[in-house]
């Protein structure tokens, strides 16, 4: 083992010489995609069970993720954290917008609300796809983001709502009439089926899993991207800031390598666990 | 000499000395003179001499002579041996201890072996016929669906025919607590029953609460195999005579449970019993006839809500809909309602029935029993909701709709839209780095 206890630790991938890295993403902002993630598979992973309680892997999955006692409670007690979680995260934008009166929450080139150029931006993907024109140029947020972001802003809207009324049924019932908590279980587990297609497949993909980012996109973990990559992905918002001169107020620290490995863990560990439900869920709906 | 062979000697004995002492008294009344001692006492040691010879000879006579082959003694001086076989290898032994102690203690040999009268034996013996003196009891055997059998009828169950005991003794073989294991040389997972084709009961049985409470708590009162089958007259379920034949089971159970068997003639299910219909449940098709759970048990709870649905199969569809089954279904959890948690178990009434708990006017109670704060908005919830009906259902049937095309069309959409993305990277990936697949960073 000498020669390999002497050999440089970089052997493979030598660390590149262009040093700078670009913040994406706040401190906030990656603790919330990281209670999101990790509520989110506790609560496909209790839901499932439910959903498909007649499939032949439902009563082993249930007692492997706490028992048919702790199946609920680890349910409820997801849906709490991540409801706290939107919470504050809604609080957040109020403020930012009409406390601090931050430029850009709802339109701009910087906002998460869909307009007008990620209509043009998807069709001009869509042509890009099949050879018939130049890659689009994206912003800080692609279509597809927005699209991400708002399928989970109304996905927890609708699955929340839903789940609460049956959770508290009798309250509801005060002002809700009772076909409604028929409805409810109907949206509830639609929805959450939805989500949950849609994340551990679609999200995965256009995000971690295609050339380019395979296998993980790191900069939800570390908040920063190499300056290259940056400006390949985010070829307009690089521009827009190399004109404004604000790039280097943008600039951030190298990802220490504790910290990539331990995202890599981590963020390898969400990925698995979400695949194997989706292939559960497939073959529980196929099967 | 054996044992009992001495004994015999010393009976023969005792019974020719009761009768001699008349002899030398009537030579005493006799030969009064006291002069004539010598002569006297000479003449008697000849009478003693004739006497011990006519002992001698009572003794052989007694031995040779065919009637007496009867007393257990007689026979038993050969058959106490306890390796006696025939030719066929079949033990001839009797233990006369135990056989004194049965109930048939005071029987002779040849009350049931009538057919042997001497020795040695005849070469043919025939098989003892206990219809001598149970003659209802071979005749109910006679009618039931052990009339065939080809081992002995009555010691199959009863035992070795020179140990049996009355029921109510704990050495008996049909003892309540020993029942279930007398059956089972036949009904269980052993080769006899597997030879005939029978199935395995008893394993199911102990297992049940009825052979919980035999076996581990020992009630005589807990229901044992002839308490519901009869003993001697057993019939198939499918005679109506049987106490298993189904419309007799209400009434068989209602021997021990006959509260339940009131509410159950007051209910649906008893009342189309009562009518012949005969596709309505009774106590089995619910309970199980022999692998009785306890009904608060979750296993009883998860196997109950299939058996009803196995005739309310449109029931059951909708209510694998609910939340109530989905986690059900997972097991462990009996807290969540099953069939009868609403319905009522015994007495199932319909709907339309003031007294049934679904009822209108008691839906309140019943769910409120689970639901704390149950109130008249809350109780119109759909148990069985039918989503894919839509005269039955519109509103829940169009918001199924709108979530189905939703998730087909999101779904759709962005297959397409990823997969031509995938193609399109990896072309432009292979152009770009000379097809080594990549850089990842």
């Amino acid at each position: 083992m000498t020669e390999l206890a002497q050999s440089p630790e970089e052997t493979v991938r030598p660390v590149k010489a262009c040093g700078r890295f670009i913040k994406r993403f706040t401190r906030a902002q990656r603790y919330l995609h990281a209670v999101l993630f990790t509520t989110f598979l506790g609560l496909a992973a209790t839901g499932l069970p439910l959903r498909f309680s007649e499939s032949i892997w439902a009563r082993g999955l249930a007692g492997f993720v706490g028992g048919f006692g702790a199946i609920l409670f680890v349910h409820k007690f997801c849906a709490i954290v991540l409801t706290g979680a939107f919470l504050y995260h809604v609080k957040d934008i109020v403020a930012r917008a009409f406390v601090h009166h931050e430029k850009g929450v709802f339109w701009g080139n910087t906002t998460m609300v869909g307009n007008w150029k990620d209509v043009k931006d998807l069709i001009g993907h869509l042509r890009y796809f099949v050879g018939l024109g130049p890659k689009p140029q994206f912003e800080r947020y692609a279509y597809w983001e927005k699209f991400d972001y708002w399928a989970v802003f109304w996905g927890m809207m609708v699955i929340g709502f839903s789940g609460y009324a049956m959770w508290f049924a009798p309250f509801f019932a005060r002002f809700l009439p009772g076909w409604a908590l028929n409805a409810a279980l109907v949206i509830h587990s639609e929805e959450g089926l939805l989500a949950i297609l849609f994340i551990f497949s679609i999200h995965f993909v256009n995000t971690h899993l295609r050339p380019g980012s395979f296998p993980m996109d790191m900069v939800i973990f570390t908040g920063v991207e190499s300056e290259p990559e940056f400006q390949h992905k985010r070829p307009l918002e690089f521009a827009r800031m190399v004109n404004e001169g604000k790039l280097d107020a943008r600039l951030g620290e190298k990802p220490e390598k504790w910290q990539l490995n331990f995202s890599r863990v981590i963020g390898f560990t969400a990925i698995a666990i979400g695949l194997i439900l989706l292939v559960l869920t497939l073959s529980a709906y196929f099967g | 000499m054996s044992k009992a062979a001495q004994e015999q000697l010393r009976f023969v004995g005792k019974m020719v000395h009761v009768s001699l002492p008349r002899e030398p008294s009537s030579v005493d009344s006799r030969e009064s003179d006291p002069a004539d001692a010598n002569a006297g006492r000479a003449r008697a040691r000849g009478v003693i001499r004739d006497a011990i010879f006519a002992i001698l000879l009572a003794i052989l006579l007694f031995l040779c002579w065919p009637g007496r082959l009867h007393a257990q003694d007689d026979c038993l001086a050969c058959h106490s041996d306890k390796d006696m076989k025939n030719a066929a290898g079949h033990s001839l032994a009797v233990d006369g201890d135990k056989l004194g102690a049965s109930i048939h203690g005071s029987l002779k040999c040849g009350d049931c072996h009538a057919d042997i009268k001497t020795y040695p034996h005849p070469d043919k013996v025939a098989r003892v016929q206990c219809l001598t003196c149970h003659a209802t009891e071979e005749s109910d055997l006679k009618g039931s669906v052990h009339a065939d059998g080809k081992d002995h009828p009555c010691i199959s169950c009863h035992g070795d025919a020179h140990t049996i005991f009355p029921k109510a003794d704990a050495r008996s073989a049909v003892y309540p607590l020993n029942v279930p294991g007398t059956c089972a040389q036949c009904h269980s997972n052993n080769g006899m029953g597997q030879k005939h084709g029978l199935p395995s009961i008893y394993p199911k049985y102990i297992d049940s609460i009825h052979g919980y409470a035999l076996s581990k708590e020992g009630l005589l009162v807990a229901a044992n195999c002839q308490s519901c089958h009869g003993s001697h007259h057993i019939l198939s379920h499918k005679d109506p005579q049987s106490p298993t034949f189904k419309s007799n089971i209400p009434n068989t159970c209602g021997t021990c449970h006959a509260k339940i068997n009131v509410d159950y003639s007051q209910g649906a299910h008893g009342k189309a019993i009562a009518a012949g219909k005969m596709k309505a449940p009774v106590c089995t098709d619910c309970h199980t006839a022999h692998g009785i759970l306890q009904p608060t048990e979750a296993a009883f709870r998860m196997q109950s809500t299939p058996i009803c649905g196995s005739c309310h199969k449109d029931k059951l569809s909708t209510y694998h809909d609910t939340f109530h089954s989905q986690l059900g279904l997972l097991g462990g959890y009996v807290e969540t309602a099953r069939c009868w948690d609403c319905h009522g178990a015994h007495d199932v009434l319909p709907a339309r029935d003031p007294k049934s708990p679904i009822a209108p006017a008691n839906l309140v109670t019943t769910c409120g029993r689970c639901h704390a704060g149950a109130n008249l908005q809350f109780v119109q919830y759909q148990p069985h909701a039918n989503a894919r009906d839509r005269k039955l259902n519109p509103a829940l049937y169009f918001i199924r709709l709108f979530m189905n095309l939703l998730l087909a069309g999101t779904l759709t959409f962005f297959m397409i839209h990823t997969i031509l993305w995938l193609i399109r990277a990896r072309i432009e990936q292979v152009k770009n780095n000379s097809a080594i697949g990549g850089d990842h960073d």
